[in-house]
Formats: structure tokens, sequence, C-alpha cells
């Protein structure tokens, strides 16, 4: 019986796509929620602050998301 | 020795160890929340306690073997399970007085065979599933969370340093107690389950409760309850390692590594290759202190752990060994291992008291060369 290194890859790869992915949507979310309001910010128009904070909204709900996956496969 | 007395003893040394693996795993959901102040030490270790108890009940899927293959089956009995509780508990103990994070699975499974080696030989102990099953895995497991760790802290600080510093460490924080949460709850399903598997398998095996059994109700409660105490309890002196000698953790880095072990842990637990809990947490919160600066990284300290790690299984399994050659002489036997174990688990209470890690202290500013000495010299 030897270990089994396509599982243990798999598992490396899931967990770095999720892991990455969900601090990564939360990192957005972050820069997204700091954009100051009433004064235009780098790069973005005057929409742009209602723009990045329905960016952020939406990283979050995808964050939530996948973190809802994970609570799935606990209670599973 | 009458066999319902020795059942009797099994279960309250199931529920010692259980209680054990609780204090002695709180740092693994909660150390670095606690460091970044995502959480207030107490609140802390009283989120982690309601949340393990809550996986207790979560989770009752029994294992079909006490050692998963690792000896042979057939040679374990309740005074066997006895002994390689007593080496576990013992094991976990000094660990937790060492302040050093170690696997209580990997504890459990080292007294098991050890004891199981003076019951049936060398030839009753699988080398080779000892080998794919505990040690291969023990060093993949904290290698692969590190990797990802490193990886998403690096990320996170690149995109959040356009943000105002003190909303992504708000931000970051917030973020800390929903995967802190995630991780105490997914170690309750996993870790209590682990103790509900021993006491019930015992209860079967005394011919008390039938093959195939779920366990009985009172089994799930006091396994719950026993795990959630012990978290409660909060083991301390393991928390300040993880929390504050690993790295001066960020909530950026705290976040990114309570993220990566929940991927890993629930990853491969569905995935079907269990791994070590406190490894993969280990792994990820050295993974995230070198992600912001591989020199902020206390890596003398990352050496005394991977040294308690290799030291585990043989060390478990030799007081497993002794535990068993004495309690299989009889009663009296049992009785002198208990009293024995007993008297060793207070003397280290006793000393850790000299140099105490509690609530209040856990976050003070470590010296580790200096506590370690003075927690060896007590």
């Amino acid at each position: 019986m030897g270990i089994d290194w396509a599982t243990l890859a798999a598992i490396a790869v899931v967990a770095a796509a999720a892991a990455v992915t969900v601090v990564l949507l939360v990192a957005f979310a972050i820069v997204g929620f700091s954009a100051p309001s009433g004064r235009r910010i780098d790069g973005l128009g005057d929409g742009g602050v209602s723009g990045a904070r329905a960016a952020a909204v939406l990283c979050l709900v995808a964050a939530g998301l996948i973190v809802g996956y994970g609570l799935y496969l606990i209670l599973a | 020795m009458d066999v319902t007395l020795m059942v009797v003893v099994v279960v309250v040394t199931a529920l010692i160890f259980d209680f054990t693996n609780g204090f002695h795993d709180t740092a693994n959901a909660m150390a670095t929340s606690i460091a970044t102040g995502a959480f207030r030490p107490k609140t802390a270790v009283a989120i982690a306690a309601c949340l393990n108890l809550t996986g207790a009940f979560l989770s009752v899927e029994v294992a079909k073997t006490i050692s998963g293959g690792l000896v042979d089956e057939t040679l374990i009995n309740p005074v066997v399970v006895f002994a390689g509780l007593v080496g576990a508990i013992l094991w976990n103990l000094v660990t937790w007085f060492l302040g050093l994070p170690s696997s209580s699975s990997h504890a459990l499974f080292g007294g098991l065979i050890g004891a199981t080696w003076v019951a049936g030989g060398i030839g009753a102990i699988n080398f080779n599933a000892v080998l794919n099953k505990i040690v291969l895995p023990a060093v993949l497991a904290p290698v692969v969370a590190a990797l990802i760790a490193v990886t998403a802290t690096y990320l996170a600080f690149r995109v959040s340093a356009r943000a105002e510093p003190g909303r992504v460490s708000r931000g970051f924080q917030l973020g800390q107690r929903v995967s802190a949460s995630m991780l105490a709850l997914a170690h309750g399903t996993n870790d209590a389950q682990k103790t509900m598997g021993v006491i019930t398998l015992t209860l079967i095996t005394a011919g008390m409760l039938a093959p195939g059994s779920a366990p009985p109700f009172w089994v799930v409660l006091s396994a719950g309850m026993a795990i959630g105490l012990g978290t409660y309890m909060g083991g301390w002196r393991i928390i300040r390692t993880l929390g504050r000698r690993v790295s001066d953790i960020h909530p950026t880095q705290g976040f990114s590594a309570e993220t990566t072990s929940a991927a890993v842990i629930l990853s491969s637990t569905h995935l079907g290759l269990p791994l070590s809990t406190t490894q993969v947490c280990t792994g990820s919160i050295f993974g995230a202190g070198a992600g912001r600066r591989m020199a902020a990284v206390h890596w003398g300290v990352a050496g005394r752990i991977v040294l308690a790690w290799s030291f585990t299984l043989p060390s478990a399994a030799v007081v497993g060994a002794a535990a068993s050659w004495l309690a299989e002489t009889g009663a009296v036997g049992v009785a002198v291992v208990a009293v024995t174990g007993a008297a060793l688990a207070s003397g280290i209470y006793v000393v850790s008291r000299r140099n105490a890690v509690t609530a209040a202290n856990v976050n003070d500013i470590p010296q580790p060369s200096a506590d370690l000495a003075a927690d060896l010299a007590a």
C-alpha cells in the first residue's frame, strides 16, 4: 500500500483554489469598501465609488457562497 | 479483571483524553484570532467550545476500526485501549506544557501501537500503514498548507495595499470571526467523533452494544461535553505559541491562515485522505507568516514543533507499551497505571502553574528562548 498521490494532489489543488479565491474576494471587497465616499478615486469616474462598493458586495456574496458550501460539507 | 469495570475505566479515560484533545486543539482555530484581536481570548474559547459541542452532534458516524488498520485489530481489547489512551493523554500534557502543538490523533495511534506491541509482539504492527497513514501525511500536510497560505497571504497583502490600513485590519478581523468559527465546527465534527468511536467500539467489543450500532446518546453527549469543556479551558500555552511566537500576525495573515486550514481540512476529509488538523493549521500559520516576510517568522519555533511531531508517535508508544505491560497483569496493574498517570498529569499541571499562561497574558510579547528555559527549569 502506498500513499495516494493523486488524491493528495487533488486536495492541494482544490484547497489552493478555494482558499486563494476566498482570500482574494475578501481582499477585493475590503478595497471596494475602502473607496472614499463623496470624491473621485484613482481611475474611477463619478460613479466609481458606488461601482466599487457594488463590486465589493458582489465579492462578499461570492465568498459567502464558497463559505456556505464549506459549511454544507461540514454539516452533510 | 471484571469486564464491566474495565469498560467503565476505558470510558472515563477516553473522556479525559477527549478533554485534553479539546484544550490542546483550541489553538488550531483560535490562536491567530486571539493574537490579532478578532476575538477577545475568553470569547474565542467560549465560541470554540460551543461549536465543538455542536460539531459533536452533527457527525456521529463511528469509525469501523479503532486504529484505522495500523495494528492487528483482533488484539485490541479494553486493556490495550486503556493503555493507549494513557500514552496519548500524557503526551498531550507534555506537549501542552511545552506549548507545542501536536496531533492528538497521532498520540492516540502511538499509544495504541505501543500497547498492541506488548500484547501481540512486533508482528501486530502494520509498519507499512504507519508510514503511509501517519508519517508521510505528517510531512506533507503542513507543507501543502504552508505553500497555499504563503500564496494566499502574499496576494491578500498585494491587493489590500491600495486600501486604508485601518479598514484592512477591521475587514480581515471580521473575516477571521467566520473562518475561525468554521475551523472550530469542523474540529468538533472530526475530533469528538474520534472519542465516540473509541467508546462505542469498546462497548461493542465487550458485548454491551450490538455490532454496527450507532453511538448511544450518552456517548455523544459526554464526548461533546468533554471536548467542549477542554476547548473552553483554552490551552493558552499553545495558543501563545501559534498566535505570538510564530510571527507578528496581522489580521490579513490570520484570515489567510484560517481560510487555508479550513479549505485543506474540508477538501482532505471529503476526498478521502483525512489530514491532521493540528499539522494543517500549524503549517498554515507558518505559511501566512512567511507570506508577509520570510525573515519575520521565528523558524526556531518551527524546529521545536517539528521535533515534537517526530517524537509524538514513539513517545506515546513507549508510555502505551509500559501502561499495557502493567495493566495486563490484572486489576492491580490497571490501578497502578491509573494512579501513576494521574500523579504524572497532576505533576505537570502543578509545575505549569509556576509559569502560568492564561487569558490575561496570552498575548504578551514573547521571548521564546527565555520562556522555554523557564518552563524547563520550573
